[in-house]
């Protein structure tokens, strides 16, 4: 595959066809269920979905990476195998998986379609990730949003398979795959069930001064005065209160956006292979603007040219943005 | 058979004169078979009691108890990768591995420990382990009993412990980023240790009162304390080989002493209970992960025989 690969996400088959159109290199999907890290409801695709979109792709010359990125626990490890041999029959080009037991399963049974190690594997070091490049033939690490560029480029060069950052969107603060305070709240697993923040479970309650709570199962994740909006309660964005913060603090991040576009230049040159950007949740008009905004802004960078990204910063919803943990180590 | 009882890694910073203070205790004290020792957390930490951890592991040792040497969870940095390959290439110590990372190193057939954070959810990640030598594996602390169930009778066949962590904050959490420090407007780099300064934890409640998380460096935990007596006869039953209780700011002995009982059958859920009333402790107990429930939640035991 070319260096500067377009990585881009769909949550549906409208939203897959118009990444396709809008220039993408990839497109990265999931089920109708627990075997992938966004299972939310009206999103993902049905079989029969997944194999027209297969088709609509590869006719365009575009690949379909298949999520199968969480952690089957005891008991359902078929829901999963089933979902790599369908997969496989509908002929995906590539799985995105975190388990080892899964790992195993595809390596074995499906051992000419590529296998990429989700970011829900949390290999941080080129000894985690050359260990799946080992033992199941990994051929792509999908890299945690926690390494600055020259870490980057050292783990490039001890590795013997291609790098995918993420480049742009929501912002996880948590090592991947490693997180349970949504199960801690609502009793379903990001890991086992897919789900972070259900929105199912999620209230906004008015307060007595007109503020708004809003609130995950029991628990308030954050509190808004009456001229503030109030954000969605995802429990590493909320604020919380201790004898430091007696008013409330964003514990662990406030909400911000990952914007990576002003890096392209230097991650290419360390060596990343691939770009993905963040939000099979997203609406298509979103996915079409940023999928184009990158597609040029890629194009630009192999050219040699100066990428154009000013429309980029509108994509973010108003939100914050940040460069995280690539652009310095005082992020940590 | 009655399953074994262990003492996990101390999750939080304390002082070496605590840490020497409180491993001497378990050794003379606590009626459990193995003690799990060294930083899980931070690299930034591990220099201050590994110079101790032969001295410990010998006294330990003596007491009969048998010692297990833990690696980090998150391996990163190059003094992390070092650490994680110097605990695999050292051969005094049974190990026990929290990183992908530390897999890479052993060499085939080299037996070690697989720890909670290696998420192994499922029989085939387990079988794949043993494979490679693991000869004991502690589960995710979010894994329902149904599952853990199958994965003891699996664990059986291939000849491998099972552990449960029975006790304790549950780990919900990891980052890159320490929250400790970000607490008192620090970086990692500069965090000056205040993690040291909370031996159960940083609190971090709800604007509205409600008490829900800790802060312990770059981990987050539950505010509750893991506590799973009524669940020992139901574990024994189903093959769980060893059960886990996790070091906090309380009477660990004490502790320890009330689920060597539940494991012997000489008291009931109840008599537990009354005992744990009798010990000093910060937090709630929550037992929601093992039903398959909201992690932070209480199933009473009649609710259990309904369920």
């Amino acid at each position: 595959m070319t260096a500067g690969e377009l990585v881009c996400p769909a949550g549906t088959p409208a939203a897959l066809r118009t990444a396709v159109d809008a220039g993408a290199d990839s497109i990265y999907c999931g089920f109708q269920n627990a075997t992938n890290a966004r299972n939310f409801p009206g999103l993902n695709f049905t079989p029969q979905e997944l194999g027209k979109s297969v088709e609509y792709a590869h006719s365009k010359g575009a690949r379909i990476l298949l999520a199968l990125n969480t952690y089957p626990p005891a008991g359902k490890f078929g829901l999963w195998r089933e979902a790599a041999d369908l997969g496989a029959d509908l002929g995906v080009d590539a799985f995105i998986v975190a388990d080892m037991g899964v790992a195993a399963y595809i390596a074995k049974t499906h051992p000419d379609i590529r296998l990429h190690l989700s970011v829900q594997a949390a290999a941080a070091s080129p000894d985690a990730i050359c260990y799946y490049v080992r033992e199941f033939g990994v051929k792509r690490v999908v890299l945690p949003r926690i390494l600055t560029i020259p870490e980057i480029r050292e783990i490039k060069a001890e590795i013997p398979c291609e790098i995918e950052t993420f480049i742009f969107g929501n912002h996880g603060l948590m090592v991947e795959g490693r997180c349970s305070l949504t199960n801690y709240a609502t009793g379903l697993s990001t890991n086992m069930d897919g789900v972070c923040s259900p929105a199912h479970l999620v209230e906004y309650r008015r307060d007595a001064d007109d503020g708004m709570s809003t609130r995950l199962g029991p628990f308030t994740i954050d509190r808004f005065g009456p001229q503030e909006s109030a954000g969605y309660p995802t429990i590493c964005k909320g604020r919380y209160v201790n004898s430091e913060h007696p008013d409330g603090y964003y514990a662990f991040e406030e909400p911000i956006s990952l914007n990576l576009s002003r890096l392209l230049p230097a991650l290419m040159d360390a060596g990343v292979d691939a770009f993905k950007i963040e939000g099979r949740q997203r609406s298509r008009a979103y996915v079409k603007k940023v999928v184009a905004a990158f597609r040029a802004a890629v194009d630009d960078v192999r050219a040699g040219r100066e990428p154009a990204l000013a429309d980029l910063a509108a994509l973010t919803e108003g939100q914050k943005q940040t460069e995280g943990a690539f652009q310095t180590k005082k992020w940590r | 058979m009655t399953p074994r009882l262990t003492i996990g890694p101390i999750q939080y910073f304390w002082s070496e004169e605590r840490k020497l203070d409180f491993y001497a205790r378990i050794a003379d004290e606590a009626p459990v078979d193995t003690v799990y020792l060294g930083e899980v957390i931070c690299s930034k930490r591990q220099p201050f009691f590994d110079q101790h951890i032969d001295v410990v592991a010998e006294r330990l040792t003596r007491a009969g108890k048998r010692v297990v040497l833990c690696g980090l969870a998150e391996v990163m940095l190059k003094r992390e990768r070092k650490a994680c390959a110097d605990l695999v290439q050292q051969g005094e110590f049974e190990i026990e591995i929290n990183n992908a990372a530390g897999l890479f190193h052993l060499e085939p057939g080299r037996h070690h420990r697989i720890g909670p954070f290696m998420n192994v959810y499922n029989a085939e990640t387990m079988a794949h382990m043993a494979a490679r030598g693991a000869t004991h594996v502690t589960v995710p602390v979010e894994l329902p009993a149904a599952s853990v169930e199958l994965m003891a009778a699996e664990a059986g066949k291939l000849g491998v412990g099972l552990e449960v962590q029975v006790f304790g904050r549950a780990g919900l959490a990891t980052s890159a980023r320490c929250y400790h420090a970000r607490a008192f407007g620090r970086t990692k780099d500069n965090c000056q240790f205040v993690c040291g300064d909370h031996a159960d934890g940083l609190p971090l409640d709800t604007r509205n009162g409600e008490s829900f998380l800790r802060v312990n460096g770059i981990q987050t935990l539950s505010h509750s304390y893991v506590n799973l007596a009524g669940e020992v006869p139901a574990m024994a039953e189903m093959g769980v080989s060893d059960l886990r209780l996790m070091p906090q700011d309380t009477d660990m002995v004490a502790v320890a002493n009330v689920f060597d009982a539940l494991r012997h059958g000489a008291i009931e859920a109840a008599e537990a209970d009354a005992r744990f009333g009798a010990i000093v402790m910060e937090a709630p107990f929550s037992n929601g992960f093992w039903h398959g429930e909201a992690g932070h939640r209480r199933i009473e035991a009649g609710a259990r025989a309904l369920a």
